[in-house]
């Protein structure tokens, strides 16, 4: 790495790949031949650097020079006046919101300055296709440190002492799982790593295995240590083709590097890893369906106990982790448990991972210590709301979880406080939402999530969460009754207590929360028949204001249905019986003179 | 459905994956991923075959087949357009252009049109979220996709 002067960086994440990342390097490389410094600047694709909204991005070291929204044909510009004049392309640089003061180091940018990131550490920094590069980071240290300093047993307190906890979701504490693991002795035993990410709206696992592949490898060889395992088994989407295939080529490297294999650092340890493909079933981050599913079974949960660590994969042992749980392991190896658990709240130690999506300025992926509060995350990292519109709710734990609202927002976030205000931390969804979301919508959409993801083996779920959302769709289409509110509260409380596995037991939450905390909402969708957001269709209609309408019959011509009347220059009338409510004419109309009644 | 009779060479085709991964049972979820790669879809004959080939009974292979949502017994379209459904796509109004999508081509979810040149299915988040609503067609993703761009985007595939 020493002989490059300069590096440029460009995100290879899946959101700036899809807006032309790929032809963004291309270019910087051939303008780099063209000048003759192809050997003294190198252009590395990495890992997702987070700031997603803003991407394609490209990061120049040594001067941590930050550009947004790149286009292919900026890449001339970019060679030109920074690498060979030394100037900032400052149309590029990013403008901070409220000061409108331009900033060209990310380390100032709102965005990152209360970022601390441990498991995302090497996400947009190294090259995820080089292994050298993760070396050059400490990568394989805590690895070596484990086989040649530390016992299995030591590693485990090591764990412990961090205080680290699933981050999956469900926040059981990572030592303690490794433990049992370790204690129950067969012929045969089995590391899982757990990157079925199916919640929708995040996409942290995918980042971390796309960012940084040898992260998980190493924290996988670390536990299989641990609790004598010498297989480890990554269950992966097959709806991630890139995030595969970083990390088919971290494996391939891993082994030829001697850090998979057998007597890895000539210790005498062995350990490689295989993956198995996911087919699309969320129950399947479920650890039980999961291990069915790559058994070549239904991902169908079963009854706990026997846990995984007694009895899992081919009825052996099983230690499961997510993806992100791993990727904090080899950190706290190098940098030791008193370092880790100084990090975050007392109980929920470290940090996390939050994809922040929805309704907000900056959406991306973020990683902030345990105990920041969502105002601090959803206000200063994430620039507040669109289009200056009102917060109204802000969704964590995904299909699990629930909705909070104004009252939580100086709420600490960590896996307890969560759990106490009726939402749960889940893998780290995080979506934002403004005035103009229904949250009875919200609720059913989760709800017909569910209902779809259900695997039908017990009936409280298979049935139940069907019940609810023809109960949400009935309120939704104003059939609603206030009895009806009743019942989704019974029913919701039924179907948590009696499902089988975590899916059931969570599913109705975002119905709970969201009657909890927007009572009034569901009230006038069964009272007074309305939608107060605009948002459900049945309770609308679009009307054109006479007064404010010029007759410039742009909506009419926009009208997919031509259900829009009216001679040029004379106010319009929109048929209701025919109009479809697609919105299409509010959205063309310069005058305002289109709303929803 | 009508039963497809398969050319010897696909048989022959399957009978290999099957054999790539010594016919074992517990190998089921990959040998389908390799024969959806293959065939583009899982018909009743494909599932068969495979059933007979690593020794289990055809009920559970249509059992995982149908249990996955990313396996298939249709045939998609020409084109396969995926619309995210994912929540920070929804609440950008993925669900208008899903309508828009539905309405243009006259199909419905998990269908293809008459001609085999669209299918049209939604997703859950691809993981694009900062370019939500998000819409892939093939391998080419379409970021911020409102109802108003449905039109231009069927145009482009249909000269």
């Amino acid at each position: 790495m020493e002989k490059y002067k300069m590096h440029i960086l460009i995100c290879g994440g899946t959101g700036c790949r899809a807006s032309a990342s790929e032809a963004i390097q291309n270019n910087l490389q051939d303008a780099l031949k063209a000048k003759g410094l192809e050997e003294e600047v190198q252009v590395v694709m990495t890992g997702c650097f987070g700031f997603c909204e803003k991407g394609p991005i490209v990061k120049i070291l040594p001067d941590n020079t930050f550009y947004i929204e790149v286009k292919p044909e900026d890449a001339e510009e970019i060679i030109e006046e920074h690498i060979i004049k030394g100037r900032k392309v400052m149309r590029l640089l990013y403008t901070d919101p409220e000061k409108k003061e331009v900033v060209s180091d990310s380390k100032h940018m709102g965005f990152y300055k209360k970022q601390i990131r441990i498991a995302l550490r090497n996400c947009g920094f190294i090259n995820p296709e080089n292994i050298d590069e993760y070396i050059a980071t400490e990568g394989y240290a805590a690895l070596g440190k484990c086989l040649t300093e530390m016992t299995p047993q030591s590693v485990i307190n090591e764990i412990k002492d961090s205080g680290l906890r699933g981050r999956g979701g469900g926040g059981f504490p990572t030592g303690l799982k490794w433990e049992f693991a370790s204690k129950n002795d067969a012929d045969q035993k089995y590391v899982v790593c757990n990157a079925d990410e199916g919640d929708p709206g995040a996409f942290m696992d995918r980042s971390i295995l796309e960012g940084d592949p040898h992260s998980v490898l190493e924290a996988m060889a670390i536990c299989g240590y641990t609790m004598g395992a010498d297989k480890g088994v990554i269950y992966i989407r097959a709806e991630y083709p890139l995030a595969i295939e970083r990390l088919k080529v971290a494996i391939a490297q891993a082994r030829e590097y001697g850090l998979l294999g057998n007597d890895i650092l000539g210790s005498g340890f062995n350990f490689d890893v295989e993956m198995r493909y996911g087919a699309g079933a969320f129950v399947c981050g479920e650890e039980t369906a999961l291990i069915h599913s790559m058994e070549g079974l239904r991902g169908e949960p079963t009854v706990k106990p026997p846990f995984p660590a007694e009895s899992g994969y081919n009825g052996k042992p099983t230690n499961v982790n997510n993806v992100e749980t791993f990727a904090n392991i080899p950190v706290i190896i190098n940098k030791g448990a008193g370092w880790f658990n100084k990090i975050g709240t007392e109980k929920s130690t470290g940090t996390k991972v939050f994809a922040l999506a929805g309704k907000i300025n900056n959406v991306g992926l973020i990683e902030v210590p345990m105990g920041t509060t969502l105002r601090e995350v959803i206000y200063e990292i994430g620039g507040g709301i669109k289009d200056g519109k009102k917060f109204k709710a802000v969704q964590t734990g995904g299909p699990s979880g629930g909705c909070l609202t104004e009252k939580h927002l100086d709420t600490p976030i960590d896996f307890d406080n969560l759990l106490a205000v009726g939402s749960m931390m889940g893998s780290g969804g995080m979506i934002v939402m403004d005035e103009d979301d229904c949250m009875v919508s919200v609720a059913k959409f989760y709800l017909d999530f569910t209902v779809e993801e259900s695997c039908g083996k017990c009936t409280p779920c298979r049935v139940g969460n069907k019940r609810l959302y023809e109960l949400l769709d009935k309120i939704t289409e104003g059939k609603g009754t206030k009895e009806d509110l009743d019942l989704l509260r019974n029913l919701s409380t039924v179907i948590k207590d009696t499902s089988l596995c975590g899916l059931g037991q969570t599913s109705p939450n975002p119905v709970l929360s969201t009657i909890e905390n927007f009572y009034d909402e569901y009230i006038a969708h069964v009272e007074e028949h309305k939608c107060p957001s605009g948002q459900c269709k049945a309770l609308m209609q679009y009307v054109i204001d006479p007064e404010l309408c010029v007759g410039c019959t742009l909506c009419a011509r926009n009208c997919p249905v031509d259900c829009i009347a009216g001679d040029r220059k004379e106010a319009h009338i929109i048929d209701t019986a025919k109009c479809i409510k697609c919105g299409a004419c509010m959205e063309k109309c310069k005058f305002n003179a289109i709303s929803i009644q | 459905m009508a039963k497809i009779k398969l050319a010897k060479s696909k048989v022959d085709k399957l009978v290999e994956i099957c054999k790539s991964f010594n016919n074992e049972g517990s190998e089921l979820i990959n040998v389908l991923h390799k024969a959806q790669e293959t065939f583009g879809y899982l018909p009743a004959e494909v599932q068969e075959i495979i059933a007979r080939e690593l020794n289990v009974a055809v009920a559970h292979v249509y059992g995982v087949v149908t249990f996955y949502s990313f396996f298939s017994m249709v045939p998609k379209g020409e084109f396969p357009i995926s619309i995210c459904m994912g929540t920070a796509c929804y609440v950008r109004g993925a669900e208008k252009v899903l309508e828009e999508f539905k309405r243009q081509l006259d199909v419905p979810v998990g269908e293809t049109t008459e001609d085999g040149k669209f299918s049209i299915s939604c997703l859950r988040c691809v993981g694009a979220c900062g370019l939500a609503p998000v819409v892939t067609i093939g391998e080419r993703v379409y970021g911020r996709v409102a109802a108003g761009d449905v039109a231009d985007i069927i145009k482009e595939y249909q000269s």
